[in-house]
């Protein structure tokens, strides 16, 4: 009940955020059309979000790394310059916060539970830390947006999230893996994984096989 | 046409059920946020509770039909998201039935104060998350009822 009443708060805030693409980009193209119609190269997201359920310990993991970053980025994104996005953020990080509080404690609880439970958890943790680095990850795009002080700077966050991501982990009895090597290709879409390709055509293909249904 | 007056206008919202709860209305809820004639159209100002909140496009169509059979032909619905939807916007009313309904209503310490049901303070939360987004899984240590725990946010 938890994984589907967050899944439906972000499917609501994908709408907002893709509305408001669409307008931006003024094609007359529609928040549906952004999601449904473009293929994988043409996504922009980081490759922690498209990353498989797995076991529940994996999905949690991964729901919790999102979820510390989420609340940073829209926190920050509350005072953008851009009136649009920081409404939307506004809105977003209150249901946001709730979804953090959430993980945050059930990675603890499964993290120190039993043998079987902390195996999963740590096992995810070694699955998911190298996609954590591209979520603070700058690029040109997001120069160009810190300056308009429309976004913040990603690495900017860092600092921060990372101190909160330890503290639970830690508490967890969970341990970061060593080294610093970082996924990345997802934001630009020049390399996205191979599991987005697969989410996608789930997702899409009633468009594609009926094109302009609706109901 | 002549126009009703806006305090007729919001009685009449005040009897549009919430689809999901329907012993609080539209307006109990504080999802209404304003009311205003633009020439001979009604525009309703209303804001979504949770994003994904599947209601929201119900509620928005109940609006619309309430207004219509109140004789107002022209409604249209202005989604307004800032300042985001709060708790401390649901009605001293609308609380009031939620607890005679069976559900908690929202509290800023984070959890209900008693169980709607027998009114013991003996609770303890089994689930953050309930039936709808709006809504937290809570049972009662004395009666041992579960029940709904209307979420602060």
């Amino acid at each position: 009940i938890a994984l589907a009443n967050v899944a439906l708060d972000l499917i609501g805030q994908t709408q907002m955020w893709l509305g408001l693409a669409a307008d931006v980009e003024g094609q007359g193209r529609s928040a549906d059309d952004l999601a449904m119609l473009r293929d994988v190269w043409d996504f922009r997201n980081v490759l922690l979000v498209e990353q498989p359920n797995g076991d529940f310990g994996q999905t949690l993991m991964r729901q919790f790394l999102f979820d510390r970053w989420h609340v940073a980025m829209l926190g920050a994104l509350s005072g953008s310059s851009e009136p649009r996005v920081a409404e939307i953020a506004a809105k977003a990080v209150k249901e946001v916060r709730y979804h953090a509080e959430r993980s945050a404690d059930l990675v603890e609880r499964l993290g120190d539970g039993t043998g079987e439970s902390h195996r999963r958890m740590q096992a995810a943790l070694d699955r998911l830390w190298p996609y954590v680095g591209e979520l603070f990850a700058d690029d040109a795009v997001d120069e160009a947006m810190a300056e308009a002080q429309v976004a913040p700077l990603p690495s900017s966050l860092r600092d921060d999230v990372m101190a909160e991501v330890e503290a639970v982990l830690a508490r967890a009895t969970l341990t970061i893996p060593e080294g610093a090597f970082a996924q990345g290709g997802g934001k630009t879409g020049a390399r996205h994984t191979e599991h987005l390709g697969h989410m996608l055509t789930n997702m899409q293909w009633l468009q594609r096989a009926y094109p302009g249904a609706t109901w | 046409m002549v126009k009703p007056p806006l305090a007729d206008i919001w009685a009449w919202l005040d009897e549009v059920p919430d689809p999901e709860i329907p012993v609080i209305s539209v307006v109990d809820l504080g999802i209404v946020r304003g009311l205003d004639w633009d020439d001979g159209t009604l525009e309703v100002a209303v804001t979504p509770t949770y994003s994904g909140c599947p209601a929201t496009s119900v509620i928005a169509m109940d609006i619309e039909t309430a207004l219509r059979d109140r004789g107002i032909p022209d409604v249209r619905i202005k989604t307004q998201i800032a300042p985001a939807w709060t708790t401390d916007w649901l009605s001293e009313k609308g609380r009031a039935r939620l607890e005679e309904y069976g559900i908690a209503p929202p509290r800023a310490a984070g959890g209900p104060e008693r169980c709607p049901r027998c009114a013991s303070r003996n609770v303890s939360k089994v689930s953050q998350f309930g039936s709808t987004p709006c809504k937290a899984h809570w049972r009662c240590d004395d009666c041992l009822e579960p029940f709904d725990y209307f979420k602060c946010i």
